[in-house]
């Protein structure tokens, strides 16, 4: 009896899913035939309990979307309400934004580092990785108080000014970056092992990625250069002299690639924002209950894991009548299938894993 | 706030090409705040996406939104609006097309089209109700298949109707 | 319930205190990471707070080879099946840490598909509040388990095997 496909489960609980997903498999002896995500096992009804709160109110929640990136989840929600409510937001506000979620993009792409090579069997990046973090993590606390769900992007500017001590630590997070950045790429960049593993694994080619509207690194990673920080730049991102990585293959190994550098970038660009940061409130006079007239507005901006972005619709009351969110992890796992298929059973986990996505994110 | 985009021409040709060849179906259109705006009929919902993305060039979909309309929906409106957001790489232009649906109505899918409309429409599905047409294995997406109810209609109470665990 | 004056023979006394010190010192968790709590925790057992001083940097991937169900994140209606499928998988003796205000109560989600607590489905021992909590939080949680399982009697459930824990 010839036994040819094989049906497996991997998930809810798998310590490589990222989360709780459940994916369904369809292996033919190692290789995949069909991945089917189930998702749903953190769904928390987000949207709708969104509805029932104030508009500031939703913002602590937004946290807890990509929770590796609060920081950037924030803004984007804050950034869509200001576009509905017309609030202009000072140009320091806008630029303390900037320095906070580039360092929470640094936080993002070194945790996802940590994890990516955890799967595959580096364990040591981990490690290195989440040490990086804690520097970012402690400047997090010091300037709000929390080191994960931070909440420092409210709703016209940001939570309290910089003062010159908290620049100089931020600075100094800002040399030694790179010094850990080294040690990671010099265990990884050149690593056969690694390169057997990544390089040739999970292609997707520019015109499927754009089809099957992945954004964010694994498309930059197919060599297609939309950057929404580039294309409508948003609180004055235009300022700042930055490259965006580009791949050329679209495997595993390109994604890779192309988030460390953005590491590299975004050091650039913090610097920057440090350097150039003008004078003026840190926060837009917003009432304390902020009714907004009836209206609807779309934001979007260049989170960690892609292109995120909120819809948000107003009544003329202080709730919104609902919030949106375009989520990118979510979107980005519909071309998992595509990116398995033909691949080993055990390149799922590496292809999981240079998609970056966030549970909390996908499920809502 | 950054400065709207100032209106691209392409937006304007795009807008003129449809409102000629689809002029029964197109309620409305317009170059709105730097995106082309078009309200239309469910029925030439495919046609225009086909139009949007092989002529226009918006090759991404983006987004689909669907509201929950209920308080209007009692005065004789559409029971749902549904949102497709289009856009346009490189180029950075959006489009936006609004088409209403009643309740118990369904949409023709805009799979055949676009792939990454799968997932959206099966969140639609999940939780609103909104059936779309065209497309295999409508299933939800977030809550287990047995569960009832949709729970993003405004009619579905925040807690659930039933204990849970 | 520990009778304070109940009298223990001293050579089980001393075999508890033995046996107690060795299971609290190496606690294996079962890390079921949910939601953002399990950043922390992962975070926890990274370089700078280190959960091996404690013996539980052994984080094991399966149910059968744990004895700490550390849940942190949210748990909804759908996974609560999963979960406590997950615990009954576990040997005893186990014991469950409940992270964050999600695992404890259902955090800032009364929703249709939240858990309010995951307390409702497995016995929970320690609860450590936080949204989420930090890992200094959350080692202090360890801590307090650790006196729990000094103070616990397994002579008395290795000679009484019904009077073992219930659940």
């Amino acid at each position: 009896m010839a036994f040819r496909e094989i049906d497996l489960n991997m998930g809810p609980q798998h310590p490589s899913t990222h989360g709780v997903l459940r994916l369904k498999l369809s292996v033919d002896n190692e290789v995949v035939l069909r991945v089917e995500p189930v998702l749903g096992y953190l769904h928390r009804g987000m949207e709708k309990l969104w509805e029932s709160l104030t508009y500031a109110q939703v913002v602590p929640l937004t946290d807890r979307l990509d929770y590796l990136a609060s920081l950037s989840n924030n803004l984007a929600y804050c950034l869509a309400v200001e576009k509905l409510a017309g609030i202009e937001v000072p140009k320091r506000a806008q630029y303390i934004r900037v320095a906070l979620v580039e360092l929470q993009r640094l936080a993002s792409h070194l945790a996802w580092a940590g994890f990516m090579a955890n799967d595959i069997g580096a364990m040591s990046v981990l490690l290195y990785g989440f040490e990086a973090r804690e520097d970012i993590l402690d400047i997090f606390e010091e300037y709000c108080g929390a080191r994960l769900t931070v909440h420092g992007v409210r709703i016209g500017g940001v939570i309290r000014d910089v003062d010159a001590t908290l620049v100089s630590r931020i600075r100094a997070v800002l040399e030694r970056i790179p010094h850990r950045l080294e040690d990671i790429r010099a265990l990884l960049d050149e690593n056969r092992i690694w390169k057997e593993r990544t390089v040739g694994v999970g292609r997707i080619a520019a015109g499927d990625a754009i089809d099957y509207g992945l954004t964010g690194p694994p498309l930059r990673a197919s060599g297609v250069a939309w950057d929404m920080r580039k294309d409508i730049p948003y609180s004055s991102y235009d300022d700042f002299d930055f490259d965006v990585p580009l791949g050329a293959n679209g495997d595993v190994y390109d994604r890779y690639f192309v988030r460390l550098e953005e590491i590299c970038q975004s050091i650039r660009i913090v610097g920057q924002a440090l350097d150039g940061l003008p004078e003026g409130d840190f926060k837009a006079k917003v009432p304390r209950v902020l009714k907004i007239p009836p209206g609807e507005a779309f934001h979007t901006i260049e989170s960690p894991k892609g292109v995120l972005g909120f819809t948000v619709r107003s009544d003329g009351t202080d709730k919104p009548e609902r919030v949106k969110m375009k989520s990118p992890s979510f979107i980005n796992l519909q071309s998992l299938e595509h990116m398995c298929r033909g691949n080993l059973f055990s390149d799922v986990i590496g292809i999981l894993g240079s998609l970056d996505i966030v549970l909390g994110e996908i499920d809502k | 706030m950054p400065a709207e985009k100032a209106d691209r021409p392409e937006l304007a040709q795009a807008l003129e090409a449809l409102t000629g060849r689809f002029a029964a179906s197109v309620l409305s259109g317009a170059v709105d705040r730097g995106e082309l705006a078009v309200r239309l009929t469910k029925d030439a919902l495919v046609p225009v996406l086909r139009f949007l993305k092989d002529e226009a060039g918006f090759n991404a979909f983006e987004d689909l939104v669907v509201f929950d309309e209920l308080n209007a929906s009692l005065g004789g409106g559409a029971r749902f609006t549904v949102i497709y957001r289009l856009y346009m790489f490189p180029g950075a232009l959006r489009a936006r097309l609004t088409v209403g649906v009643g309740e118990g109505e369904s949409l023709p899918s805009a799979v055949p089209c676009y792939r990454s409309a799968d997932w959206a429409e099966r969140e639609a599905f999940d939780m609103f109700g909104i059936r779309f047409e065209g497309r295999p294995d409508l299933r939800r997406i977030y809550m287990p298949d047995d569960f009832d109810g949709h729970p993003l209609r405004k009619d579905f109470p925040l807690a659930g109707r039933t204990r849970g665990l | 319930m520990i009778d304070p004056l109940e009298k223990t023979p001293f050579i089980l006394a001393r075999a508890d205190e033995f046996i107690t010190w060795a299971q609290k010192n190496s606690l294996w968790p079962f890390g079921s990471g949910l939601a953002c709590c399990a950043i922390e925790m992962i975070a926890t057992a990274a370089a700078r707070y280190d959960i091996a001083r404690f013996g539980m940097e052994l984080f094991r991937a399966s149910p059968r080879q744990a004895d700490l169900f550390i849940v942190a994140g949210t748990v909804t209606n759908k996974m609560a099946p999963v979960l406590r499928r997950l615990w009954d998988q576990m040997p005893d003796p186990k014991w469950a840490l409940a992270m964050g205000n999600c695992a404890i109560g259902g955090g800032p989600f009364p929703t249709y598909s939240v858990l309010q607590g995951v307390d409702r489905i497995i016995p929970v021992d320690v609860h450590v509040a936080g949204c989420p909590p930090t890992p200094q939080g959350l080692i202090h949680g360890l801590m307090i388990l650790q006196e729990k399982i000094a103070r616990s009697r397994p002579t008395k459930e290795i000679l009484n095997p019904d009077a073992r824990r219930k659940s």
